[in-house]
């Protein structure tokens, strides 16, 4: 049997690159031997997309991409089809999950620097996996044509309508019609399972080339490769498949726990992950009360509303999703890893994480005045917190500092006196000094104090 | 500094935590066990007697009623099939929609879906909260939808209520409409008794809400008791996974 085997491998391995395949990306793919916690999620990531992918091959099965049908399809999957409900919250906690995945991937590549050189290729294929993810996320939704599905990818078509000149056309164009409609639905429904799916996955085949090709970061910032064994092993490396295979599964395993957690005890996730108003069949004569976009879309939907301008809106949002694709040209500290860049430094990607939960909050809520002046201010320190990393790419000069806190502060300053009236004064006044204090703390602090101080990087990994 | 605390006060409230009410009144917590069963039989009995005739739940199918709840066929048959409907059926209305609008203004929404879109507190609340109010075209109106167009159908069961707002500073006093303590706060009173004490009448609304929540979610008790059981083997995995793990690593320094 054994040997039958054997033979069997040899007659394939001499007509198809199996064993190389095999070795090349898990048997003899060298990753660092010091991974932690923020490693899991590459992985994870990628049983999602399977987890997304098989799911949603049985609910076609089902469901009917036709506006008069397609709730009832739905609820004909929670109902009638047998282990319907099962496949069904799969797929709509899978969404959910796949976000909180892809989010603490890219934190974990912004704590270890993994986007810098020779790595910006990855970080580049991964911006456009997210934003084939949120193209992808964005067309499911609608899929169930309940009262949010509708409203939320009419708000979102409308954002292109903004656009002077074509805008208009090109919004028309989307939809197939003059409002969201059947048309649209049939073009989504396709979009949705076939066209982004494939994008994805070849994307997703993409990054992992360009991985394996120039190996793995790690926790420490140090390139292994650079310190290779008499064998032509990195030294602190060690073979992808037992080591990293056998600790991956302990993370599915856990993960698994939790997404069955939310699947069998709270699929609904308190209104997140499936909105209430979308029990509720699409009606175009009915505007819900509130319309959010579900929790993924949310810090950007707030960066979009900061903006009073419709146009101005569409802009900053998208440019708050461009700027994530130049991060490696931004960030030119030598150093990768947090590990051993200043407090300054790790205050401030602490702080970044904060304020991008803080937009994702306020992307839920409707818009008060408090709210909206909050939504401004977080807007703002989001896009100072990409100048203070180019600030801090290398040691600067006190002038520099000085005259880099200024210009900022007068940024701050020129814009708000471009808005405030009466009736808002109190709120911009105490506004003013949420993104005032964060230009202090990270372009003056370090001309004061030695808050910018940077450890020396190790040569090897530290276990 | 004050307007600092209370706006980041307000990003901590969860989203999750204001359903679409509508009309922002007080809702009164529903106690709902959809894994009480003869609770669920009483709700499904009122919900076919008092709502059926008007709303439909045009998602759900009648025998899928008697298997969840313990019932026969036969028993669904004459008690709850008003219709020519069969028991395989859908549970339509024969109202026409176009009729609907003429008679109610607006057409009764479908009931399959409303405990999951409005929430159980928002229906055990609305349906306690009818009070005499001659200008509208049924003589009630509603104090968490404001305007309603529904007939008081459930009447001759709690009986009527009146609208007064109390006092500033007069002391909480029981019944429904407990709703604050400030000035001008609204206080329903039971001006004409139903056949239905106030508790009983709670009661009954709340297993037909039961109902309704159960009716928005049938697989909801199977899927806990598959996810116990799914929770426990990736425990289980968990320590053997685990223990593999460790055994491998176990040279890797």
């Amino acid at each position: 049997m054994g040997r039958m085997l054997t033979g069997l491998l040899g007659w394939v391995d001499a007509r198809f690159p199996l064993s190389k395949l095999w070795n090349e990306h898990l048997a003899e793919y060298y990753a660092p031997k010091n991974f932690n916690f923020w490693y899991f999620f590459g992985s994870l990531a990628l049983l999602v997309l399977v987890i997304q992918i098989v799911t949603g091959i049985f609910l076609t099965m089902h469901y009917k991409p036709d506006a008069e049908l397609a709730f009832g399809s739905v609820e004909y999957i929670m109902r009638d089809v047998d282990w319907g409900w099962l496949i069904r919250y799969m797929h709509s906690t899978g969404a959910s999950a796949f976000f909180i995945i892809v989010y603490l991937h890219m934190f974990r590549g912004l704590l270890y620097g993994s986007y810098k050189k020779p790595r910006e290729l990855i970080w580049l294929f991964g911006m456009v996996i997210y934003l084939a993810l949120m193209a992808e996320a964005f067309m499911g939704y609608l899929l169930p044509w309940g009262q949010m599905s509708f409203w939320g990818a009419q708000v979102i078509v409308n954002l292109f309508g903004a656009i002077p000149g074509f805008g208009h056309d090109l919004a028309l164009w989307l939809r197939g019609d003059f409002v969201i409609s059947d048309a649209t639905l049939n073009r989504f429904f396709a979009l949705h399972v076939i066209a982004v799916p494939l994008v994805l996955v070849f994307l997703v085949i993409a990054h992992i080339m360009a991985l394996h090709e120039v190996g793995s970061n790690n926790p420490d910032g140090v390139e292994i490769k650079k310190k290779k064994g008499e064998d032509g092993i990195p030294l602190d490396g060690i073979p992808f498949h037992p080591y990293y295979t056998v600790k991956d599964i302990v993370g599915v395993v856990v993960f698994l726990f939790v997404f069955a957690l939310v699947m069998f005890f709270i699929p609904q996730m308190g209104g997140y992950f499936l909105e209430h108003a979308n029990f509720i069949p699409a009606d175009p004569l009915t505007t819900p009360e509130h319309i959010a976009p579900v929790w993924y879309f949310t810090p950007f939907y707030t960066v979009l509303r900061a903006v009073p301008d419709p146009f101005g809106g569409v802009v900053a949002m998208g440019l708050a999703v461009a700027i994530l694709f130049v991060l490696p040209w931004i960030d030119r500290n030598p150093i990768k890893s947090v590990r051993y860049r200043s407090v300054l430094h790790k205050i401030n990607l602490i702080v970044f994480a904060l304020v991008f939960i803080i937009l994702g909050v306020l992307g839920t809520k409707p818009a008060t005045p408090e709210l909206g002046e909050m939504a401004v201010r977080f807007s703002e320190v989001y896009f100072l917190f990409f100048v203070s990393l180019w600030f801090s790419s290398a040691k600067r000069s006190a002038k520099l500092g000085i005259v880099t806190t200024i210009v900022l502060l007068g940024i701050v300053t020129i814009y708000d006196l471009t808005r405030v009236s009466a009736e808002n004064q109190p709120l911009v006044f105490s506004g003013w000094f949420i993104p005032a204090a964060y230009i202090v703390v990270m372009f003056l602090l370090p001309v004061f104090t030695n808050l910018d101080e940077e450890k020396v990087v190790p040569e090897r990994v530290t276990s | 500094m004050r307007s600092i605390i209370l706006i980041l006060l307000a990003t901590v409230m969860p989203a999750g935590a204001v359903v679409a009410s509508g009309g922002g009144a007080h809702l009164d917590h529903a106690a709902v066990d959809i894994e009480n069963r003869s609770s669920l039989q009483r709700g499904a009995k009122y919900f076919f007697n008092y709502c059926i005739s008007c709303h439909s739940a045009n998602f759900s199918r009648y025998n899928r009623i008697a298997t969840d709840l313990g019932l026969s066929d036969l028993q669904v048959e004459d008690n709850f099939i008003f219709t020519d409907s069969t028991i395989r059926d859908h549970m339509t209305v024969a109202m026409r929609p176009k009729d609907a609008k003429e008679w109610f203004g607006t057409a009764p929404p479908d009931l399959t879906l409303s405990a999951r879109a409005k929430g159980a507190d928002w229906l055990y609340t609305y349906l306690r909260s009818f009070y005499l109010d001659d200008t509208r075209p049924f003589g009630v109106n509603n104090l968490v939808l404001e305007n309603a167009a529904m007939p008081h159908v459930l009447w001759e069961l709690q009986g009527l209520q009146k609208l007064s707002h109390r006092e500033a500073e007069a002391p909480a006093e029981g019944g429904h409409g407990e709703q604050g303590h400030g000035s001008g706060a609204p206080v329903l009173e039971l001006v004409q008794p139903g056949t239905m004490s106030p508790d009983q009448y709670d009661r009954a609304v709340l297993d037909l809400v039961n109902f309704m929540v159960y009716l928005s979610e049938p697989a909801q008790v199977v899927r806990k008791q598959i996810g116990v059981w799914v929770l426990s083997f990736l425990l289980l995995l968990f320590v053997v996974t685990y223990l593999l793990k460790k055994e491998y690593w176990k040279d890797i320094h």
